[in-house]
C-alpha cells in the first residue's frame, strides 16, 4: 500500500486529502497528515468573517473529525515536523517521531512576516502582548479575546489581509488605523487612483489610513499609561493593539534542509512534485511553479486537485492560475486581477476608465487582443461577475466595450411614446397580439380594454400588458381609457 | 407456452363509451390540455361539433389563458387527426389501415410472442406526464400484472425527477407546490431558479405580479434574462450548469449575513451543520467566480428572501433550468437547504416549490409509471407495498416485477443483447423529447415491434409499426393533478371521432387478449376508484378523493386519507412526513456540468421552451394558429456571439455538439449572456436541438443533462 503523508492541515493540505480520496475509492493509499495547529481544518479564508463576528470559529470548520474515520485519513494535530530524511523516506518530528513516506506532500504554508519595528518583537523573541499577527483562527481568537480592553488598534499593512482585519475591527467599533508604508492600499493589485478611492471608502466606514507611513517603535508611555506607534517622521499614534498584516514568507525551512531546490519557495513542477525529488510534492503558498508563488486559495485547491489526479494516475496538469483578489469587506465591493497598473496610452492596449470617487466608484478594465487581461471594479458592482468570468475564461471582450463597466446600457433606449410603437410590435406575449392588431380593433370600435381583449385576447393571458394595451387605446383617442 | 389470442371476444361492457359528461346549455367545464396550470376553461360545442374555447375563472389563471389554451381545441377536428389504426408489417413499407381488432390482435400477438422467446422484460413501457391519473395508473397496473415487466417508465424522468428526487430526501413527500398557488401571491419575495413561467404558463404570472404590485421582491436565475426574468426586481445572469454554485452561496450568506432562522433551524430539521460545512466553502466572492453572479446579486437576493421571510413570506420556486442537470437532484436539495435555513416550509405564505411542468407531471409521478414506484407513491421494493397493491389487484405479491431501469437508460437497452424488444409508447413523443436524439433513433429502428398511441402521427409514431388513434382532452373523462397537488377533473366535451378510442380501452383490450387475471375497465370512474384503494395508505393517499367530491369542491388536495378528510392544501405545518417529523437538510457539493466548452466547442447550449408550443409539439405544432406563430425553432445568440461566428439576425444555424447537430434561425438578442446560445426543443427531424444534448444523467433521478452541454456554430446559409 502507498504511503502518503501530509505535511500540513490547512486549506491546501485538508483539500488535497479530500480530492485524494474521493479518486481512491478503493482505499489503496495510507493517509496520514500531520497538522502543526491543535485546531481542527478550518477555513482561513473566512477568519475575516469570524473578526467581524458575522460568523463563529466552529462554522468556518472545514472537514468533520467524523469524515477522518469514515475515510480511514490518520489525522495528527498539534503535531510539528522537525527534518525530512529523504534517504529514508521519512519525517522526523519535534516529539522525535519517525513518519515513514512513499509520497510527501508538502503543505506548509506561509508564516507572517513581522517587519524589524522596534518594540513588536520582546527580547524573548516573542511577539509583545499587544501586538498579534493575523493569520490562525489562534491569532484571530486571540485578537477577539482582548477586544473588549481596546479602544485604539493599529493595523501594520494595508494589503488584503490588513483591510479585512481593519474593517473587521472598525465594525466591531475600535478605532482602527492602517498603516501603510507604500503609496497606496494594495500596491500589488491596484493603481493610484483605486488606492485613493479604496482610502476614501474604508474612511467613510471607520477606518484611517495612512500611505507613505513607515512605523518604527511600538512604546510605553502614551499618557494615561496607554502605548503607541511612533512613525519616521515624528507622528505619534496611540494603539492599545497592533496587528502586523504585513505580508508573509512561505514555509519553506523543512524542504531547504533537506536539499530540495527553493526559490522563494519549493520549486516544483507542472504535476506539483519538487524538481529536486520525485517522492516529494508541494502546494500552496509553499510552492513555487514557474516563479509564481500563489497567496491565495483558489490557486491551492486547484494545485490540490492536480496532484491527487496525479498521484492516482490521472492526466492532470498544472499550468498556472488566473488570480482574482477579492476583498472580503463588509460594504467595500473590490475585485482586482490581472494587470492594472499600465500605461493608458499604450498602443497594444485598450483601457477603460471609470471613477466616481466621492461615491466610492472606481473601474478600470484593461484589454489586450480583445481579451480582459486586467481589471480593478471598486464600488461597481453589477459587472463584476461578468468581468470576471471573461478574464477568467479569457473570453473575447464585448464589442461595445460599456457593457464592462455600466449593466443594461447597451439595452437601454429611450421608451416609445405608444403612438410611436410600430404596428409589428408584440403586445401581449401571451396571445401573440401585435400593436396593429390592438389599432385594427379599435379602428373597429373598441373602446375598451375589455372590448379589445375580446376581439383579439390581449391581456387575458399574465394580464402584464393591459397598461400597454390602455395606452394604445388612449393614443388613438382623446378620452381618457382607465387601465 | 401461453397460446396466443387472436380476434378474441371482448366483453361488450368493456366497448361502452363512458359518459360522465358534466354539460349543461352544450358548454363544459373542464382544463386546458397543456401544462400542469392546467388553466380552467369552458367547452362549447356547436350542433356541427365545433368546439370552442372560453376562459373559465379558477384560482390558478384566475380567468386567463395563454394562446395554446385560446387554441386547444383547434386539434378536435384537425385533419392530422389519427382515426383508424395503422399497421405496417415492414417499417421500410408505408401504413396501412386496419380495424382495432386486427390492430389489437397483431400487438397481444407480438407481445405474446416476445415474452415467450425472450422473456417478459422483453416487452416495455413508456408513459406519459400528459396521461390523467386514471390511464397512468392503468398503464402501471398492466405493465406489472399483464405484461409482468419490469421494464416501465416515463417521460416525467425527463421533467419532474429531480425536483421529486430531492423533495422526498428533504421533506418526506413530492408535492410540487407544498399550498395553493394563490399563497404565493400573498407572499413578499420570490426567488425562481431556472423558471420562465411568463412563457411556459402566462396565467401564472398574475401571482407574481401581486407580489411585485405591493413591492414584493421576484428574483430570477436564468442564463437569460427571460420574460420572467424581465419583470423581476433582479435577475441572476448565471453561467448554465452553475445553479448549485450559486445555491451554496445564497446558503453560505443566509449564514454569513446573520439571516438564518436559528429557532427553525433547531426545532424543526436535521443535518443542518453538514450542510453548512460544504455551504461554508462557497463564500459569495467565489461562487461570484463560478456563476458570474456579482456578490452584490447574491447578496441582495438572501437580504430580499429574509425580508420576506420576516415579513409577509417568501418561496423558493424551482423549474426544470435548475433541475436538468446531471446535478439536478443535488441543486434543488441545495435550495431547499436555503429554504430551510431561513425557516420558510410550513410557515403561512412560504416554501419551497417545484413548478411542474406537463399537465398531469404530478398526478402521473404517483401511481405506477415510475421504473421504481407503485401507486400512491410507493416504492416497489418495499414489501409492504407491494402486499397491499398486489390485494387491490387481486394478485401474489410474489408476482409483481422489481424496480426496473429510467426512461434514458430503458431507451438506451432497446434492442440490446437482453434489452426489450418490443415497446409501448403512450403520452410521450420520445423521438423529440429524449437527449441524444441519433441514438434513440437507432434504438428504437433496433426493436422488433413498436407499439404508440398518439392523438396525430408524432415523430416517434412515424417509426412505429403499430399506431393506435386516441383521445384527445374534450373527449374523455378523468382526473389530474394539477401544480399545486390539487385533484380537478377533466372533462369530455364532444364524442371522439369514430375509429378513436380511449387508452384505458386500449389497454383493457390488450389485457383480456393476454388473458389476464387481474380486472381491468375502461370505465374511468371505475379506475379512479381503484386507484383510491391502490393509493389507500401511500404518501399519495388518494383514498378520500372521489369524483363527485371534486366535482362539488372544485378539486381535492392530496393527501386525503378518508371521505371525511378535507384534503390538504397547505403541507408542514404541523411537521414533515419522515420519520422524526423534521425536514432533512442534505449536505451536497458543487460540481461542473459533464461536459464543458472547449476549443472545438467553445459554446454553452441551453435548451427550453416558448409560448406558443408544448413539449415535443406534436400538439401545438398542428394547431394552425400556434404553428403561424412560432413556425421554427428561434437559435437566441448575443450579437456578439453572432459576430464572431458570422451570422447574422434570420440567417440558418447549425448548432454542433459531440454527439449531433441541429438547425434553427438565427435571433439576435442581447438578453443572453454571450458565452451561450439558447434552442427550443419543440421540433423534429433536423430542428431537434435534442440530437445535441447531453444524456449525462443525474445519479439519483436520472435526469438527462438537457440545460447545459458544449457547441459549435455554423452557419447554413441566409435567409
Amino acid at each position: 500500500m502507498t504511503r502518503f503523508v501530509v505535511v500540513g492541515h490547512g486549506m491546501a493540505g485538508s483539500r488535497f486529502v479530500q480530492e485524494l480520496r474521493s479518486r481512491d475509492p478503493g482505499r489503496r493509499f495510507e493517509v496520514t497528515v500531520l497538522g502543526a495547529e491543535p485546531e481542527a481544518a478550518y477555513n482561513r479564508v473566512l477568519l475575516s468573517s469570524v473578526l467581524a463576528g458575522s460568523l463563529t470559529p466552529a462554522e468556518i470548520e472545514t472537514v468533520p473529525s467524523a469524515w477522518y474515520a469514515a475515510e480511514d485519513v490518520e489525522l495528527r494535530t498539534g503535531v510539528e515536523v522537525a527534518a525530512i530524511d529523504r534517504r529514508h523516506r521519512r519525517v522526523l518530528t519535534t516529539a522525535g517521531e519517525h513518519v515513514p513516506y512513499d509520497h510527501l506532500v508538502l503543505a506548509t504554508g506561509s508564516r507572517p512576516w513581522v517587519p524589524p519595528i522596534d518594540g513588536l518583537v520582546g527580547d524573548d523573541g516573542e511577539l509583545d502582548r499587544d501586538v498579534v499577527v493575523f493569520r490562525t483562527l489562534g491569532d484571530c481568537r486571540a485578537m477577539l479575546n482582548r477586544l473588549s480592553r481596546v479602544r485604539y488598534a493599529i493595523v501594520l499593512g494595508g494589503g488584503l489581509l490588513g483591510l479585512e482585519a481593519a474593517r473587521g475591527l472598525a465594525g466591531r467599533g475600535i478605532d482602527v488605523e492602517v498603516v501603510h508604508p507604500a503609496d497606496r492600499l494594495m500596491e500589488r493589485q491596484l493603481d493610484l487612483d483605486a488606492g485613493r478611492v479604496l482610502a476614501r471608502t474604508l474612511r467613510g466606514l471607520g477606518v484611517r489610513v495612512r500611505v507613505n507611513a513607515r512605523a518604527v517603535r511600538f512604546t510605553d508611555g502614551w499618557g494615561g499609561g496607554g502605548r503607541g506607534l511612533r512613525l519616521d517622521d515624528g507622528t505619534r499614534l496611540p494603539a492599545d493593539l497592533v496587528v502586523v498584516a504585513c505580508g508573509v514568507r512561505p514555509s519553506t525551512g523543512l524542504a531547504a534542509a533537506a536539499g530540495l531546490e527553493t526559490g522563494r519557495a519549493i520549486v516544483v513542477d507542472d504535476t506539483m512534485t519538487s524538481v529536486t525529488d520525485p517522492a516529494i510534492h508541494a502546494i500552496g503558498e509553499c510552492a513555487q511553479y514557474e516563479d509564481q508563488v500563489y497567496g491565495l486559495v483558489a490557486p491551492a485547491w486547484e494545485q490540490a486537485a492536480v496532484l491527487a489526479d496525479v498521484l492516482a494516475g490521472g492526466p492532470a496538469r498544472y499550468r498556472g492560475s488566473a488570480i482574482v483578489t477579492r476583498l472580503k469587506a463588509a460594504d467595500v465591493d473590490l475585485a482586482a486581477m490581472g494587470e492594472t497598473d499600465v500605461d493608458e496610452f499604450a498602443d497594444d492596449l485598450e483601457v477603460l476608465r471609470f471613477a466616481d470617487p466621492a461615491r466610492g466608484t472606481y473601474q478600470k478594465v484593461v484589454i489586450r487582443d480583445d481579451r480582459v487581461t486586467g481589471a480593478i471594479m471598486l464600488g461597481g458592482p453589477e459587472t463584476v461577475g461578468a468581468v470576471t468570468q471573461l478574464f477568467d475564461r479569457a473570453s473575447p471582450a464585448p464589442a461595445d466595450r460599456r457593457a464592462l463597466i455600466f449593466p443594461g446600457v447597451v439595452d437601454a433606449g429611450a421608451a416609445l411614446d405608444p403612438a410611436d410603437v410600430p404596428d409589428e410590435h408584440t403586445v401581449c406575449r401571451c396571445n401573440g397580439v401585435t400593436a396593429g392588431r390592438v389599432r385594427a380593433a379599435c379602428e373597429a370600435g373598441a373602446d375598451t380594454v375589455a372590448e379589445v381583449a375580446a376581439t383579439t385576447r390581449a391581456t387575458t393571458g399574465c394580464g402584464g400588458c393591459r397598461s400597454d394595451v390602455a395606452a394604445l387605446l388612449a393614443s388613438r383617442s382623446t378620452v381618457e381609457v382607465p387601465a | 407456452m401461453r397460446p396466443i389470442y387472436r380476434g378474441r371476444n371482448v366483453p361488450e361492457a368493456v366497448r361502452k363509451p363512458p359518459v360522465h359528461t358534466v354539460a349543461g346549455m352544450g358548454t363544459t367545464a373542464t382544463h386546458c390540455a397543456y401544462c400542469a396550470l392546467q388553466c380552467a376553461m369552458t367547452l362549447t360545442a356547436d350542433a356541427g361539433g365545433r368546439v370552442t374555447v372560453g376562459p373559465r375563472d379558477f384560482p390558478t389563471n384566475r380567468g386567463g389563458l395563454c394562446q395554446k389554451g385560446w387554441t386547444a381545441a383547434d386539434l378536435l377536428g384537425s385533419p392530422e387527426r389519427l382515426t383508424t389504426p395503422l399497421l405496417r408489417d415492414d417499417r421500410s413499407r408505408p401504413f396501412r389501415e386496419a380495424s382495432w381488432d386486427e390492430a389489437l390482435d397483431v400487438v397481444a400477438d407480438a407481445i405474446s410472442a416476445t415474452q415467450a422467446a425472450h422473456g417478459r422484460d422483453a416487452v416495455a413501457v413508456l408513459g406519459g406526464g400528459g396521461l390523467t391519473n386514471e390511464k397512468a395508473y392503468q398503464l402501471g397496473k398492466f405493465a406489472r400484472v399483464a405484461l409482468r415487466t419490469k421494464n416501465i417508465d416515463y417521460n416525467g424522468r425527463y421533467c419532474m425527477s429531480s425536483a421529486a428526487a430531492a423533495s422526498n430526501r428533504a421533506f418526506g413527500i413530492d408535492r410540487g407546490l407544498p399550498f395553493p398557488l394563490p399563497d404565493l401571491a400573498e407572499t413578499g419575495a420570490v426567488l425562481i431558479a431556472g423558471g420562465n413561467v411568463a412563457e411556459t404558463m402566462p396565467p401564472f404570472m398574475q401571482h407574481l405580479t401581486a407580489v411585485l404590485d405591493r413591492g414584493g421582491a421576484l428574483i430570477v436565475a436564468d442564463p437569460r434574462r427571460t420574460a420572467t426574468a424581465d419583470r423581476a426586481t433582479l435577475h441572476l445572469p448565471v453561467l448554465p450548469g452553475t445553479d448549485l454554485a450559486l445555491a451554496l452561496g445564497l446558503l453560505h450568506l443566509a449564514v454569513a449575513d446573520g439571516h438564518a432562522d436559528r429557532a427553525y433551524i433547531h426545532d424543526r430539521t436535521t443535518g443542518f451543520d453538514d450542510a453548512w460545512r460544504t455551504a461554508a466553502q462557497w463564500w459569495p466572492e467565489r461562487v461570484e467566480r463560478v456563476t458570474g453572479v456579482s456578490v452584490a446579486a447574491q447578496r441582495a437576493t438572501v437580504a430580499q428572501l429574509a425580508a420576506g421571510a420576516r415579513g409577509r413570506g417568501a418561496v423558493i420556486l424551482t423549474a426544470r433550468g435548475a433541475e436538468q442537470q446531471s446535478k439536478g437532484t443535488d441543486t434543488v436539495s441545495a435550495l431547499i437547504n436555503l429554504a430551510l435555513a431561513l425557516g420558510l416550509p410550513g410557515r403561512p405564505h412560504s416554501g419551497f416549490g417545484c413548478i411542474t411542468g406537463q399537465g398531469n407531471g404530478q398526478g402521473g409521478r404517483e401511481h405506477g409509471q415510475k421504473a421504481d414506484q407503485l401507486p400512491g407513491y410507493r416504492k416497489i421494493d418495499d414489501p409492504a407495498a407491494r402486499a397491499h397493491v398486489a390485494g387491490v389487484w387481486g394478485v401474489d405479491p410474489g408476482e409483481l416485477p422489481g424496480a426496473g431501469p429510467s426512461a434514458y437508460e430503458l431507451l438506451e437497452s432497446l434492442g440490446t443483447d437482453g434489452g426489450p424488444r418490443a415497446l409501448l409508447v403512450h403520452g410521450t413523443n420520445l423521438a423529440v423529447s429524449s437527449p441524444r436524439g441519433h441514438r434513440v433513433a437507432e434504438r428504437l429502428a433496433a426493436l422488433d415491434t413498436l407499439v404508440v398511441c398518439d392523438v396525430v402521427m408524432s415523430e416517434t409514431a412515424a417509426l412505429a409499426d403499430v399506431v393506435l388513434p386516441v383521445t384527445q382532452f374534450a373527449e374523455e373523462d378523468g382526473t389530474m393533478t394539477n401544480l399545486e397537488g390539487r385533484v380537478i377533473r377533466r372533462r369530455r366535451a364532444v364524442a371522439p371521432p369514430p375509429g378513436v378510442r380511449t387508452e384505458l380501452e386500449v389497454l383493457t383490450e390488450l389485457a383480456a387478449r393476454l388473458d389476464c387475471v387481474a380486472a381491468f375497465t375502461a370505465d374511468p370512474e371505475t379506475v379512479f376508484d381503484e386507484l383510491r384503494r391502490a393509493s389507500a395508505g401511500g404518501v399519495a393517499d388518494y383514498a378520500g378523493i372521489s369524483w363527485d367530491r371534486v366535482d362539488a369542491e372544485g378539486g381535492v388536495f392530496w393527501p386525503c386519507p378518508s371521505a371525511d378528510h378535507p384534503g390538504s392544501p397547505r403541507l408542514f405545518a404541523d411537521g414533515f412526513p419522515t420519520a422524526d417529523g423534521r425536514a432533512r437538510f442534505v449536505a451536497v457539493e458543487h460540481r461542473p456540468p459533464a461536459e464543458d466548452v472547449d476549443a472545438e466547442h467553445p459554446v454553452y447550449l441551453t435548451t427550453g421552451r416558448v409560448l406558443q408550443q408544448y413539449q415535443s409539439g406534436a400538439q401545438t405544432r398542428r394547431v394552425p394558429a400556434l404553428a403561424a406563430a412560432a413556425p421554427e425553432p428561434q437559435v437566441e445568440i448575443h450579437p456578439d456571439l453572432a459576430g464572431r461566428n458570422g451570422l447574422a439576425d434570420g440567417d440558418q444555424v447549425r448548432v454542433v455538439s459531440r454527439r449531433g447537430d441541429a438547425v434553427g434561425r438565427v435571433r439576435l438578442t442581447t438578453t443572453i449572456r454571450p458565452d451561450t446560445v439558447f434552442m427550443p426543443f419543440h421540433w423534429g427531424g433536423d430542428q431537434a436541438v435534442n440530437r445535441v444534448t447531453n444524456p449525462a444523467l443525474d445519479p439519483i433521478s436520472r435526469m438527462p443533462e438537457f440545460k447545459v452541454c458544449a457547441v459549435r456554430l455554423e452557419r447554413v446559409g441566409t435567409s
